[in-house]
């Protein structure tokens, strides 16, 4: 080839790389540009609650306690979260809460006092700002504001509501109601009626018996680990059945999958037929994919674990299947050659010829797998109904317990994290003999 | 053999009973570590079994019963599953743009993030084990749990699932992306370096064309997984095929036509960008690559 026709051929080689190099970054553009009005992305940010993200973000770190009082006879009430479950045992309430016989004043903070009076009235001393005064009249709500109102204020004839920074007041004709933020995870180990609230670790282990019926350390575990605002014998129960859930179905789907991977090996097949029947059987499971599964397991075994299982089973066993069968293919044939030379039988050259050859890799295959299955379990347990799956979506439905929502997410990551390590470690010990 | 022993040296008897130890020794090792995790394998399943709501004996002559209605409900509307076909569509197509949006962002991150953890090439050599904790936590949150955080603040469709799975893709393509740069050469990048090149060019021109058919496979195959994950995303509320799906199962039994138009096509997509994928990845990193 001469000079010329070689710099000519350098020359289109150059431009098709240049040309190539603007045509896909131009037309990954374009189809961004596309889905940014296929997806409604401008509609997206007027439909966008950020006042919703506000909430979530503020409840993750922190919790309210709500004061209530019931109009129609006057009944007083405190509940962390307003959950009965949080509720103070009879004789007790916050130490921000004040005053006695029917006049009830709760410190909201910040110089911010509310007052529960008699005769179904309320007032609220904001510093800098003209008090609210609000009172039952009849079965109307009257307040000593008129329009415009403040914008943290909402009057209308059945109800008062003042939302302030880390507080909030609401009367209605049924009740009147304050709740105060106040940071951190309450309730966390023992509920107020437990014996053991307010106890630290010290006491409880050292300290003198603190509920006279039971030991200390019995006690306080008993009252922690069936805690009912925070359930967390309940919590443990569905992440081991969501770990439980990956480990059936991944090593469930490995051991189907080996014998069967033999039948869809060029070199162990006996007849290209059932080499092909089987490689369709394995690309329909895995075409059918989890979801499906998911779908018609749960219709005939109902929700839990083994439902969700069994879908990670028969998905896993068409991606195993088909990757064993593949690392089947690429075996040395010299090492079945030799083991078959002293004599051995058909499964013997199987166990001693093959299985020491592909074992590292499958297995590698195989514990990756299960990492990844510890994360699919948390959303097919969501679907069947299984596990922390289920928990994570049942507290994000509600759309009130972010705290719970948060505790759990950081479970599922640690728990995801501490398989991916495991999985990590198993395969150096295994593979390379570390 | 026999005869070696016999007369042989006597340290032979002596090695040849101790290996022999030694490998009863492992192969007692190796049958327990088997035993213990057959038993496992075979506890745990009576376990889920009995936390599950309808045993598996019970339910395993009803396994069937779901697709048998299925098929029962679709057979004599075959006429209207074509028409149910193209109404789904659509549907279909904002689950696959999903996947295809969502593995291109976080391919473009995990870019960025594997670069940047990489040893030999990191632009901040001290800031490599930040960037791998940041992957290693994108990695194991899972998609669900962003979307439907997500869902609560931005409402449903399409963007919530977006952001989530890119965000996983990010953090999953960005361990894999950092062991391919790993291998690369660093010649070209001394070469670029040494002309004065900065760190964007070095990596732009030095490193990236060398590990692009790798990343590009890699790519690939996330995409395959991506789609399955789009379509179980909209199952939870986050558009696409798979929020039809929940709607067409939800209209319950004699009327299934519609959800078994969706199954059609849900598996045919699967099956079609995994052999796709799957070409295309033999093409580019040659047979027997992952």
């Amino acid at each position: 080839m001469d000079l010329a026709a070689r710099y000519a051929e350098a020359e289109t080689a150059i431009s098709r790389k240049k040309l190539l190099a603007f045509a896909v970054p131009g037309l990954i553009l374009l189809y961004f540009i596309y889905i940014f009005f296929a997806f409604d992305v401008p509609g997206l940010i007027d439909r966008a609650r950020p006042e919703n993200a506000q909430i979530l973000l503020r409840d993750t770190w922190s919790y309210k306690t709500h004061v209530t009082r019931d109009n129609r006879n006057g009944e007083l009430s405190y509940a962390v979260e307003g959950e009965r479950k949080g509720a103070y045992p009879e004789d007790e309430r916050p130490d921000w809460v004040s005053g006695s016989g029917e006049t009830t004043m709760i410190d909201l903070g910040r110089g911010r006092v509310a007052t529960f009076l008699p005769g179904n009235a309320v007032e609220l001393v904001i510093p800098g700002e003209r008090t609210i005064e609000a009172r039952l009249d009849g079965r109307r709500v009257a307040t000593n504001l008129s329009e415009p109102y403040p914008d943290y204020v909402s009057v209308s004839n059945s109800r008062l509501q003042v939302t302030l920074p880390g507080a909030r007041l609401t009367f209605t004709r049924s009740r009147s109601e304050t709740f105060r933020y106040f940071t951190g995870w309450e309730l966390f180990f023992f509920t107020l009626d437990s014996p053991y609230h307010g106890h630290g670790l010290g006491s409880i282990l050292f300290g003198a018996q603190i509920d006279p019926e039971r030991g200390n350390i019995a006690g306080a575990w008993h009252d922690f680990w069936q805690n009912p605002m925070w359930m967390h014998s309940a919590v443990a129960w569905a992440m081991f059945e969501t770990v439980l859930m990956a480990f059936l179905g991944t090593f469930g789907a490995a051991i189907i999958s080996l014998p069967i991977a033999f039948m869809a090996a060029k070199n162990f097949a006996p007849f290209a037929a059932v080499r092909f029947a089987f490689r369709r059987v394995f690309d329909f499971l895995r075409g059918v994919d989890g979801l499906i599964w998911t779908i018609v397991l749960s219709r005939a075994f109902g929700p839990g674990p083994l439902t969700g299982s069994l879908a990670i089973l028969l998905t896993d066993t068409g991606s195993f299947g088909k990757m064993f069968s593949e690392a089947l293919e690429n075996v040395d044939k010299k090492q079945i050659e030799g083991v078959a030379s002293t004599g051995a039988a058909r499964l013997h050259r199987y166990r001693f010829g093959v299985i020491p050859q592909v074992a590292p890799v499958l297995l590698s295959q195989v514990l990756y797998y299960l990492e990844s299955n510890t994360r699919s379990a948390t959303i097919i347990g969501a679907i069947t109904g299984g596990g922390i799956g289920l928990l994570l979506t049942q507290a994000m439905i509600t759309q009130k317990d972010w705290e719970e929502v948060t505790y759990y997410i950081v479970l599922v990551v640690l728990m995801v994290m501490l398989m991916d390590g495991l999985s990590g470690w198993l395969r150096r010990r295994l593979i390379k003999g570390e | 053999m026999a005869d070696i022993s016999q007369h042989g040296p006597k340290g032979l008897d002596a090695t040849r009973a101790h290996y022999l130890a030694l490998v009863q020794k492992r192969r007692l090792y190796g049958g327990i570590t088997l035993a213990i995790f057959g038993l496992l394998l075979v506890s745990g399943f009576m376990l889920a079994d009995e936390r599950n709501a309808g045993g598996f004996w019970n339910g395993l002559p009803h396994m069937f019963d779901f697709p048998t209605d299925v098929v029962a409900d679709t057979l004599p509307r075959l006429h209207l599953l074509p028409e149910h076909l193209l109404t789904y569509l659509p549907a279909l197509l904002e689950t696959i743009n999903i996947a295809a949006v969502s593995t291109l962002l976080g391919a473009v991150a995990a870019m960025v993030f594997s670069l940047l953890s990489t040893r030999g090439l990191a632009r901040w050599p001290r800031a490599i084990p930040l960037f791998r904790r940041m992957m290693d936590i994108m990695r194991a949150v899972p998609e669900i749990v962003i979307a439907l955080m997500l869902i609560f603040v931005l409402g449903g469709g399409p963007v919530p699932a977006m952001i989530a799975i890119a965000f996983h893709t990010a953090g999953a393509l960005g361990k894999l992306f950092s062991e391919v740069a790993e291998n690369a050469d660093l010649k070209p990048v001394e070469g670029l370096s040494s002309v004065g090149a900065t760190w964007t060019q070095r990596m732009w021109l030095g490193v990236i064309p060398q590990v692009a058919p790798n990343w590009l496979s890699y790519g690939l195959l996330r995409f395959e997984i991506n789609i399955r994950a789009s379509a179980i995303l909209g199952f939870v509320g986050a558009g696409g095929i798979g929020y039809e799906l929940k709607n067409a199962m939800s209209w319950g039994q004699g009327k299934f036509d519609e959800a078994a138009a969706i199954f059609i096509l849900l598996f045919l997509t699967i099956v079609l960008f995994d052999q796709l994928s799957s070409m295309a990845r033999h093409k580019l990193a040659g047979p027997g690559a992952h």
